[in-house]
């Protein structure tokens, strides 16, 4: 283990970690714009409150969760050992830990940023309909019991990691997340979409995006902090970090056409949702193969992700599931094809590359695994939820809003009818400063 | 009196509007409307989901003239607006009893 700081090292990972950081709220307004006027807040809320949830949560047992050392049977790391990021920060001599050359503080920091935007992904798939504080409740059970475990299991050394006991195939590849983040997070939406229900009026009503360029501002925020997502799991200012830059810039370049040609040969044309779209199934698709591929690889793996995740959207509708965002048909799909894809084209083992079957054959197992274990333990935490807090808001709240039935807000005043002018102010909630010498003032402008 | 209402394309509304001072105009209501005639709305297509807009964006413009002026007015509103292909609109002629302009209290065509 290096003992001595790597300055660059160090500074890379704490802009990357700020990257990552930056998709949350991005996220928030590639939501926030694909849903209807009056519940584009409470989208959005559910990406800030997933930051406020789990960054808590993750600096007092998600970090030890899902790294400490000692392994409860390569499932889960021992919540006690680090928590409150016990001998995480500095060692007994009052210096900083270091784990190769990188403060592991400043690792923790980078960590915690992925926690926060895979709970936040699934808020999609349950768009307009859910009680906040059950969606509270959900992001803290759910990155304990789901998500800090598969990061154990994947990066932390446990049971899909290299050290567990499929490594003896291959070595499992997921580079930055297409497992732990992206089919652990689709595999919940699906999962919750289900269990929650359909907004009233799913399939009927007109229940449209409105307002497409945030979604395309959401689409490029998510794009550029998806460089620290990739790049920076190289964990080096390094060619592996340039080389998951350029596959990840590559894939969603193509994933974009993969994405448009669909819809130009199934609906006669090409739309700018559609392109926002083929962005994130790129960028979903190269996350766990960033580091194995080429780039020219990466152009197919980018096309075919693109071309599928469109395809699949319209599943909900012919399977009759509420995935209201289309985080299944997203991150699931482009997730699945991302993962399995790096038995075909991963440079040094791939099928394609006369790496034989045997990578195939493990990054479908693990991609598997975690299918089930995200779906059952999924599936446990919304049945709790559902008949002790319940999930849905009235279906009154619902038609007039979510927005105003929970957060008492409107998110667009357009100087209309109903807007404040018209309105009778209340009053403040606190105490209201009486005006300062308010009847000298008044008594001299009437003389 | 007549009051003249007109429902047209939104980017006809400049040259509707400057026909109309050319004649001597002096005044009109515009309106945001929607709706739709025969040849119904559009299809929008989300994420492959096609939604079917019933009512198309158009402007609605009021105009009121003397008896005499009802005729030309009409004539030049049609002609302006006239694009020749389907959705240029409709024009309609209402008789009016009477007119006040409120900050004089004129009536009837002096108040026009």
């Amino acid at each position: 283990m290096e003992t001595t700081l790597d300055t660059g090292l160090t500074a890379w990972m704490l802009v990357s970690a700020s990257l990552v950081l930056l998709m949350t709220p991005g996220l928030a307004l590639f939501y926030g714009g694909m849903v209807r006027t009056k519940s584009v807040l409470n989208m959005m809320m559910m990406s800030y409150g997933a930051m406020a949830v789990v960054g808590v949560v993750y600096v007092l047992w998600g970090w030890s969760m899902s790294y400490a050392s000692d392994s409860v049977g390569g499932i889960v790391g021992n919540p006690l050992t680090h928590f409150g990021l016990a001998d995480s920060i500095t060692d007994a001599s009052g210096e900083f830990v270091l784990d190769g050359g990188l403060p592991v503080i400043v690792d923790v920091g980078f960590q915690v940023t992925f926690a926060i935007i895979t709970v936040a992904l699934i808020s999609g798939a349950i768009a307009d309909r859910v009680r906040f504080g059950t969606w509270l409740v959900f992001a803290g059970l759910w990155s304990t019991l789901a998500y800090f475990p598969m990061a154990h299991m994947v990066w932390g050394g446990g049971l899909l990691s290299a050290d567990g006991p499929f490594a003896g195939i291959a070595e499992p590849i997921d580079f930055a997340g297409g497992t732990v983040v992206h089919i652990n997070a689709g595999v919940a939406a699906l999962v919750l979409a289900v269990v929650v229900g359909r907004r009233a009026g799913f399939g009927s009503v007109v229940l449209r995006p409105h307002n497409l360029p945030l979604v395309m501002l959401g689409a490029a925020l998510l794009w550029f902090g998806w460089f620290g997502f990739n790049a920076g799991s190289a964990y080096g200012a390094n060619g592996v970090a340039g080389l998951a830059w350029v596959n990840t810039t590559t894939a969603t370049c193509a994933a974009i056409l993969g994405w448009l040609l669909v819809e130009k040969i199934r609906d006669g044309h090409a739309t700018s949702l559609g392109a926002a779209s083929g962005i994130v199934a790129g960028l979903v698709a190269v996350t766990p193969a960033a580091g194995s591929v080429s780039p020219v690889g990466s152009l197919a793996l980018g096309a075919v992700a693109g071309a599928l995740s469109a395809l699949a959207v319209g599943l909900k509708f012919r399977l009759g599931y509420d995935d209201s965002l289309d985080v299944v048909g997203v991150h699931l799909v482009a997730g699945l094809w991302g993962t399995v894809a790096i038995g075909f084209l991963a440079t040094e083992t791939g099928l394609l590359y006369g790496g034989g079957v045997a990578q195939l054959v493990v990054q479908v197992i693990i991609a598997l695994v975690a299918v089930i274990i995200s779906a059952l333990v999924t599936i446990v935490i919304a049945l709790v939820l559902k008949h002790t807090m319940g999930w849905r808001i009235s279906e009154d709240d619902e038609s007039s809003g979510i927005d105003a039935s929970t957060h008492a807000e409107s998110g667009y005043d357009f100087g209309g009818l109903g807007a404040p002018r018209s309105t009778a102010f209340l009053g403040a909630s606190g105490p209201v400063p009486t005006p300062v010498a308010a009847a000298g003032t008044t008594s001299e402008v009437r003389s | 009196m007549k009051l003249i209402t007109a429902i047209v394309k939104p980017h006809r509304i400049d040259d509707v509007k400057e026909a109309l001072e050319s004649f001597g105009i002096t005044g009109m209501t515009v309106s945001e409307a929607s709706g739709f005639g025969r040849q119904r709305g559009h299809s929008e297509v989300y994420r492959g989901a096609e939604y079917v807009v019933d009512f198309v964006p158009k402007i609605r413009l009021e105009i009121l003239v003397e008896d005499v002026d009802a005729g030309p007015v009409v004539d030049a509103v049609v002609t302006a607006s006239r694009t020749g292909r389907i959705g240029d609109g409709k024009v309609w002629v209402t008789p009016v009893e009477d007119v006040v302009r409120v900050r004089t209290g004129e009536k009837g065509e002096e108040a026009l």
